[in-house]
């Protein structure tokens, strides 16, 4: 047979068939993937870079560690160092004291009040820690309504709100949602079959707790633990709103806005920031490594719940509701603080008045449009990066995949306003049109568009893992090609999973202050986040301030259970996709 | 519709140094029911994804009715392939799945209705146009699958595993079910199993594949009768293998260990096959048959027949006997005769 004859040759195949083997992929991934690189290139990785330069360089542009030297020897700089990490620490251990307990609760005992701590969950993550913070001291302050029903009826009164300890139990009350759920989902992914085991062998109570269940969900907790630290290690709204500036974010935004960009201790205290955040998710990373401990198969069942007694009901829903109600008290403050003409030296406002909100809608219109132009853009850009990234990562074998995850996710390590202070200095030559680019919104945006980005790429990583392989190819065997197969059916299944990243993105970057407050250059600029701080730092301000802040509350409030709603319905259909 | 030829020449796959296919060259004819039959690992489906196109092969060519079409994007390849998890668009109604070739390929709106409704007729899923992939039980959502698949008329049909995903009960309906719509649709059809009972009711032929290399390729009763080597033999089929030596001159096999046996036909293999069923447990030998002594080391009982592993020299050879009410059950330790029928050995190289 003639055909026999070439057998042994090497196929024929056209020269593209050629390159797309010999790089793994086809050159349209190559041209996404060059595209994404440019932009987290020149929005990510040099300005951060432009910061580590700076913090490294003397004035004639050789290698320093001087700077760094003026750092440790300037007493304020250390004194907002230890308070930075003084400040983090305890948060993490405050919140901890609250999560650990409840999240037991939740996956021990069989009751309702289950339900009610997964909303405690959520309901703090809804409302950014500075927009609560003014609430909070109204209500825990000096003069504040409990203390001075202490005072009155007591005699003495509780210092909670003052100084670095106001900070600490705002931060707490604001983020120990990030352990309870994390430790929840890792306490409900133990397979009962461990802790049966630990009790066939005699352990019970508290060491079958301490012994073999919190240690198999030891990497939930640390994944919320580093998670807690770096946000409150790099909030600078919080601190700025309370008036304690002697910590490293706000000292990194005054150097900049009162020294100015070219003084170099505002980069040294952005490197350390980073180095921090970095440092706090690489341990929480790298103790657990390999110690993945979900160990519940399909069908098995979780560990064991039990029923409570009369008593031990008492004090759970004790526990859970007495939580509620401080948790829920910035935003019970807030919503009573924007129906309020006064509120001070009193336990509730004296008079009421819907004049806040009538001030918001007739000033601060152009703040909402502003926040929906800047936060839908952003998260855009967001969804649409996610998509290629995941669709990079997860169907082809195109050759640095894994770096662009890898970048696209380390947006989460760098503070905002280390981000924005980056923009400054890098983008300070640019003009767009004649203006300096510096001066448009666009950064502000594009500031947003990555620090979110994260967010977005899990939802779409998540959405796209569920899908096989073979639903694809079948719409290729069908006559479809790849870009069509990506269109009617990648991308519809995906959809519930794309909504709830653009969601995500958008309510986390509507409630963003650090990097905005440092890129809003003139009032018309600013959006939301950026009008309630304005508000709240005058007096009379807070009212309007409030009511800004309720209406931002509501906003991503309902966001929020929308890209739930999305999640739970994606997940259903998806069912039958994997 | 015309059925057409599959070739592969020489095809081999490569990925670095690890060689999944090696040198296949098959002929598959116009209209054949063709099964690709293997232990997991063999490359089966492998070299099914090769056919539809998800796999590109470093070396040889893949003809399709005379046409190479190496290189040939899946999409524009013409063949169906009907997946192991059948791969249903949960987002789409099961008419949308069907109609999602026909909509690819421009084909107009009356024609896809008419197309569609054809398609789910074959497979009687008439009423469940508008239900969803997951409102389906399992031997519905493959026929779905199917019908998608055949409302495109591709030239050659690939089945992966189409039959592990449902139960005993509706995998022997189906197998019925899909070798009629076959035989009614003469679609050329390659099938991927490693359940060689599957690939033995269904197949007009085989091919066994083991470690990326084409063992043997032939009808069932091919296979089955005269495998090619020892893989073959013990694959396709329970048997004994027993190694030793053929002496052409003498007409014997010298098996180690248990002795001589005469042969049909003179051959220079090193070891020869026997099926379990071949073999008869008895108290007292007949003159038919070879007979050796023995001794009954286990029994099972499977109600159609027993099956006995016998103590023979040095080898234990695996028996069959039939079971009628009235035949004895030798408990282990008994001592019998193993008569072996010189007919049914078979050579090995």
């Amino acid at each position: 047979m003639a055909a026999t004859l070439d057998a042994d040759a090497a196929p024929r195949i056209g020269a593209r068939e050629r390159l797309r083997r010999r790089l793994g992929a086809s050159w349209r991934s190559f041209l996404v993937l060059g595209a994404i690189s440019a932009f987290l290139l020149a929005l990510l990785l040099i300005p951060v870079g432009t910061v580590f330069v700076t913090a490294f360089r003397d004035g004639d542009g050789s290698f320093t560690l001087g700077h760094f030297g003026t750092f440790f020897s300037t007493g304020l700089m250390r004194e907002s160092f230890g308070n930075s990490l003084y400040v983090a620490t305890a948060s993490v251990f405050f919140a901890s004291l609250i999560a650990v307990p409840l999240a037991y609760i939740t996956v021990r005992f069989q009751f309702r009040g289950a339900l009610l701590i997964q909303t405690l969950g959520i309901l703090p993550l809804i409302m950014p820690p500075f927009v609560g913070a003014v609430a909070m001291q109204l209500i825990f302050g000096r003069s504040g309504a409990v203390n001075l029903l202490l005072d009155e009826h007591l005699g003495w009164s509780l210092p909670i709100m003052q100084g670095l300890t106001g900070v600490i139990f705002v931060q707490t009350l604001h983020y120990f949602p990030f352990i309870l759920m994390n430790l929840i989902v890792a306490l409900r992914a133990i397979d009962g079959a461990m802790e049966e085991a630990a009790q066939n062998l005699g352990a019970r109570g508290w060491r079958l707790f301490a012994r073999v269940v919190f240690p198999l969900a030891m990497p939930g907790y640390l994944a919320g633990a580093a998670l807690v630290f770096v946000k409150v290690f790099d909030d600078l709204g919080t601190p700025l709103v309370l008036g304690q500036t002697n910590m490293l974010a706000p000292q990194a935004y005054l150097r900049i806005t009162q020294v100015g960009l070219e003084d170099p201790l505002g980069y040294v205290i952005s490197v350390i920031m980073i180095a921090f955040s970095i440092l706090a998710l690489w341990l929480s990373v790298r103790v657990m490594k390999g110690k993945d401990y979900s160990t519940l198969q399909k069908g098995g069942a979780g560990i064991a719940k039990r029923r409570l007694k009369p008593w031990e009901s008492v004090l759970a829903y004790g526990c859970i509701v007495l939580v509620l109600l401080v948790v829920l008290s910035p935003h019970l403050g807030l919503l009573l603080l924007s129906f309020a003409r006064m509120w001070s030296f009193s336990v509730l406002p004296d008079t009421w008045t819907l004049a806040n909100y009538a001030t918001v809608f007739q000033d601060s219109s152009g703040m909402m449009r502003n926040t929906l132009l800047y936060c839908g853009l952003a998260a855009l850009i967001d969804v649409a990066i996610g998509i290629a990234i995941a669709y990079l990562i997860l169907r082809t074998r195109i050759p640095g995949r894994q770096w662009l995850d890898f970048v696209a996710s380390a947006a989460i390590a760098v503070p905002g306003i280390v981000l924005a202070i980056g923009y400054l200095r890098t983008f300070q030559t640019f003009e767009l049109w004649g203006v300096p680019v510096t001066q448009t919104w666009i950064l502000i945006m594009l500031a947003y568009s990555v620090r979110r980005l994260p967010y977005a790429l899990r939802s779409c990583m998540a959405a796209l893992q569920q899908i096989n392989v073979s639903l694809e190819e079948a719409a290729e065997m069908l006559g479809a090609s790849k870009w069509r197969s990506v269109r009617r059916i990648v991308i519809p299944l995906m959809a519930g999973g794309i909504l709830a990243g653009f969601v995500s993105s958008f309510i986390t970057a509507a409630v963003e202050l650090s990097a905005t407050i440092l890129l809003v250059v003139k009032e018309s600029q600013a959006p939301m986040s950026y009008g309630i701080y304005l508000y709240m730092q005058s007096v009379s301000g807070r009212g309007p301030g409030a009511a800004l802040g309720v209406l931002l509350v509501l906003t991503v409030a309902v966001g929020t259970y929308l890209s739930h709603l999305l999640v739970e319905r994606a997940n259903k259909t998806l069912e039958h996709a994997r | 519709m015309k059925a057409v030829a599959l070739e592969c020449i020489g095809i081999g796959l490569a990925y670095g140094t690890n060689q999944v296919l090696r040198d296949i060259t098959l002929k598959i004819e116009p209209g054949e029911f063709f099964a690709l039959l293997g232990p997991s690992g063999s490359g089966k489906s492998t070299l099914l994804r090769l056919i539809a196109g998800f796999n590109q092969h470093n070396r040889g060519r893949l003809l399709v009715d005379g046409r190479d079409i190496t290189g040939v994007p899946p999409h524009a390849r013409n063949i169906g392939m009907v997946f192991q998890s059948y791969a249903l668009w949960p987002h789409l109604s099961v008419y949308d799945n069907v109609a999602f070739g026909l909509v690819e390929r421009r084909v107009a709106r009356d024609e896809t209705r008419r197309r569609v409704r054809e398609a789910l007729a074959l497979v009687g899923l008439t009423d469940y146009a508008q239900r969803r992939p997951n409102q389906l039980s399992g031997g519905q959502q493959q026929r779905v699958a199917l019908a998608r698949t055949i409302v495109i008329e591709p030239q050659v049909l690939l089945l992966d595993e189409p039959l592990s995903n449902l139960d005993k009960k509706l995998r022997e309906q189906m197998r019925l079910e899909l070798k009629r719509l076959q035989r009614k649709l003469g679609i050329t059809t390659i099938f991927v199993t490693h359940d060689q009972e599957e690939a033995m009711t269904t197949a007009d032929r085989m091919a066994v594949l083991d470690g990326g290399v084409l063992q043997q390729v032939g009808s069932p009763r091919d296979l089955y009768d005269a495998p090619a080597n020892r893989f073959v033999a013990e694959f396709v089929g329970s048997t004994n293998v027993l190694s030793g030596r053929g002496d052409p001159d003498r007409n014997i096999f010298v098996a180690d260990g248990l002795g001589d046996l005469p042969l049909q036909s003179p051959g220079t293999g090193r070891a020869v096959s026997v099926r379990p069923h071949a073999l008869t447990i008895a108290a007292v030998r007949d003159d038919r048959r070879v007979w050796f002594d023995g001794e009954v080391r286990e029994s099972e009982f499977l109600g159609e027949f027993t099956r006995y592993a016998v103590q023979v020299g040095e080898s234990v050879l695996t028996a069959d006997t039939p079971h009628l009410s009235t035949t004895p059950i030798y408990p282990p330790g008994s001592r019998v005769q193993v008569g072996i029928d010189p007919a049914e050995l078979r050579l090995l190289p």
